[in-house]
């Protein structure tokens, strides 16, 4: 906790949070045509805008919500359950989602 | 008695003195919450998406639903959106900032901040409202045939068109129907009349069925304005549904969220946390404060962009 100074690394998070939404909608506003070719069932764009999310999450979660500088056995406690659980949850539904046109 | 550092830490193990997460009850008790509630929403947003692939084809692109803008005519997709995201990580800063100054016993600036926070909140609420209002109100219109699968209206060009343009001409009419409401028979009598236009499918690689196909079908069913939880004039009415929905369960997320933050505020004038020696309640409505822009990141991602 008290190994920051000043308010720096706040607005440093703003920042990188900040530009990536810009970057998102500007990408989803342009929609570059190159980034529309299709691999593992979607789009380069759609691929780029998880990655970009997830990275987002990570800071709020990281910084923000201040994982990062919590004891080893409670950023265990947070992050299995969701690690697994969530991913496993998405598997499940990708999948035998393709049941559905059975 | 052995007096030693030993003894010491056997009664802190069994006498209930250890920490092992490093964290007290209250903040902990918010992380689980805040899990479970994580996993909620990936519930959510994962059936969304199974949905939105069992529907591909008529399913609403978000850029064709969502491009209004406050003071501006026309398309403006995401644009919205994007400023209801900007409003939300700044409040989520500064709730960081509010939670930082309590560390430091710094009241007034934890004043301050949680003050913009709560400010912060409310426009988001507010924003989302308005956002609800349009999609609820309608744009274009559709068709809804016998089978309920929403249909829209195009001319020879290529060009989507809204009731207003199929009724009152290209020149006359608006781009949205802008509260005014249509009757089966003047647009379908409209309709009949030009053997340019037809119905397509709204989703990605939608179907489009010829002038002849288009009428019959428009005979059978009916005419959809604006979107609830039966008709939904944008597309897939599940859409409508899971929209109210998810966006629903976050915005009274971020409702309860202003209103915790201001009874935490409300004690932060009273001195509460002052004369209590620490400003830990604080940190515990950040970490809520902060989950509810984490969802928002999600659905602004799988609602708005994907």
């Amino acid at each position: 906790m008290s190994d920051h100074n000043g308010t720096w690394w706040i607005w440093k998070v703003f920042w990188i949070l900040l530009v990536i939404t810009g970057v998102e909608v500007a990408l989803g506003i342009v929609k570059p045509e190159f980034m529309l070719t299709q691999v593992i069932g979607t789009s380069i764009l759609n691929i780029l805008f998880i990655v970009l999310t997830l990275i987002k999450a990570a800071y709020i979660v990281q910084i923000f919500m201040h994982v990062k500088f919590e004891k080893k056995g409670l950023k265990y406690a947070l992050y299995l359950p969701t690690l697994i659980l969530i991913p496993y949850l998405t598997f499940i539904l990708l999948t035998e989602g393709s049941y559905l046109f059975r | 008695m052995a007096s030693s550092a030993e003894m010491t830490q056997e009664e802190n193990n069994w006498g209930g003195g250890s920490r092992p997460l490093g964290s007290r009850y209250g903040k902990l008790m918010m992380w689980f919450f805040l899990l479970s509630d994580a996993l909620t929403f990936s519930g959510f947003l994962t059936a969304y998406g199974l949905m939105r692939f069992k529907f591909e084809s008529t399913w609403p692109i978000a850029e064709n639903v969502f491009t209004h803008f406050p003071g501006l005519e026309g398309d403006q997709p995401l644009l919205y959106v994007a400023l209801m995201t900007f409003i939300l990580i700044m409040s989520s800063v500064t709730m960081v900032l509010a939670v930082n100054a309590g560390e430091k016993m710094n009241r007034k600036a934890v004043t301050n901040w949680m003050l913009w926070t709560i400010v912060g909140g409310f426009i988001f609420v507010g924003s989302q409202a308005w956002e609800w209002y349009h999609f609820i109100i309608g744009d274009s219109g559709a068709v809804e045939t016998a089978r309920q699968e929403i249909l829209h209206i195009y001319n020879e060009e290529g060009e989507r068109l809204s009731f207003s343009q199929v009724v009152h001409g290209m020149e006359e009419g608006h781009a949205s129907n802008h509260g005014e409401t249509f009757t089966k028979a003047e647009v379908l009598s409209a309709m009949k009349s030009n053997e340019g236009m037809y119905l397509m499918e709204p989703g990605k690689a939608g179907e489009a069925f010829t002038h002849e196909v288009s009428v019959a079908m428009f005979e059978a069913g009916d005419v959809v304005q604006g979107a609830n939880m039966i008709h939904n004039e944008y597309g897939q009415k599940q859409f409508a549904n899971f929209f109210f929905f998810i966006t629903g369960f976050h915005g009274f997320h971020v409702f309860s969220g202003v209103v915790i933050n201001f009874v935490i505020f409300y004690n932060v004038l009273l001195g509460t946390y002052e004369r209590r020696g620490h400003y830990r309640m604080v940190e515990k409505v950040g970490l809520y404060w902060h989950f509810v822009d984490l969802v928002w990141v999600f659905v602004f991602t799988f609602f708005y962009l994907v």
